[in-house]
């Protein structure tokens, strides 16, 4: 993997982390929307910190698309996990949020998680379309080995 | 709201939102790097080539379904049931879904990988 594909990697966590803290500190400030006052939910759009978080989740959906371009699901998924430890973190210090033991406990298993995935391959051979061939000589490979 | 209701809604998010995540992905494996792309066709040629791509669009609309099942279902009970029983849950759904129809190496380490986030997610809740 090149920096410049962790650099993606950790990009999409940082924009989902800091995208829902801003909203949910934007929607700190609108109160609690109900049904029957739906209307609220226009006037959050004019507050600074909601519109914040709607540009960072849109930079999280971007950044999150061009890492699922050259690695599996099933990496980016639990890779991009950080962003939960993230949000926790943004919570206790910078919403100043109490946070239980039983939460760090679960980003512990989380950074633990995150280590597992990590530490193996970010794609399946071939079944990217960038790295088709790729996955056309590790099967090549495979049965000359067989046959061998 | 009965139990059994909550979790159909549960179960309604994760199945919406896993169906979307891996209808993504494929389409984002047919297009190829979005970086080497850039480079050939710039930023409008790359946002021309996922937008015409039919099986993003309809991971879209999976993925909309999943966020309106969501809302729906918080109506039905507390956010900290919700929240992370959705989470956690699609993390498991999106490994064994990746393995079949993506045909993704979910090897040991992606499985542990899958498994202890989702604990992880979960304990968030407490």
């Amino acid at each position: 993997m090149t920096v410049r594909k962790y650099i993606v990697l950790f990009a999409v966590a940082a924009f989902a982390a800091c995208g829902d803290v801003s909203l949910s500190r934007g929607m700190k400030v609108v109160g609690a929307v109900t049904l029957a006052g739906l209307p609220s939910l226009f006037t959050a759009l004019l507050n600074p910190w909601v519109v914040l978080g709607i540009l960072l989740l849109i930079g999280f959906f971007i950044s999150y698309l061009t890492a699922l371009s050259w690695a599996d699901l099933t990496y980016v998924l639990p890779g991009t996990a950080v962003s939960y430890i993230l949000t926790v973190s943004l919570a206790k210090f910078f919403l100043h949020e109490h946070v239980s033991v039983w939460r760090w406990l679960g980003v512990a298993l989380i950074t633990i998680g995150v280590g597992f995935v990590a530490t193996g391959p970010e794609a399946t051979p071939g079944a990217h379309r960038h790295n088709r061939d790729a996955g056309r000589e590790a099967v090549t490979l495979a049965d000359a080995g067989s046959e061998a | 709201m009965t139990n059994l209701a909550l979790w159909g809604g549960i179960g309604a998010v994760v199945i919406a939102s896993t169906i979307g995540d891996v209808l993504q992905s494929r389409a984002m494996k047919e297009i190829g790097d979005l970086g080497l792309m850039r480079q050939e066709r710039g930023l409008f040629g790359v946002i021309r080539r996922v937008m015409s791509n039919p099986r993003f669009m309809l991971g879209l609309v999976f993925m909309a379904i999943g966020f309106f099942s969501l809302l729906i279902t918080l109506s039905w009970g507390d956010v900290s049931v919700v929240g992370p029983a959705t989470a956690s849950l699609t993390f498991i759904a999106n490994a064994l879904v990746a393995r079949v129809y993506l045909k993704e190496n979910v090897d040991r380490r992606r499985w542990l990988a899958a498994i202890f986030v989702a604990g992880g997610v979960a304990l968030l809740a407490l």
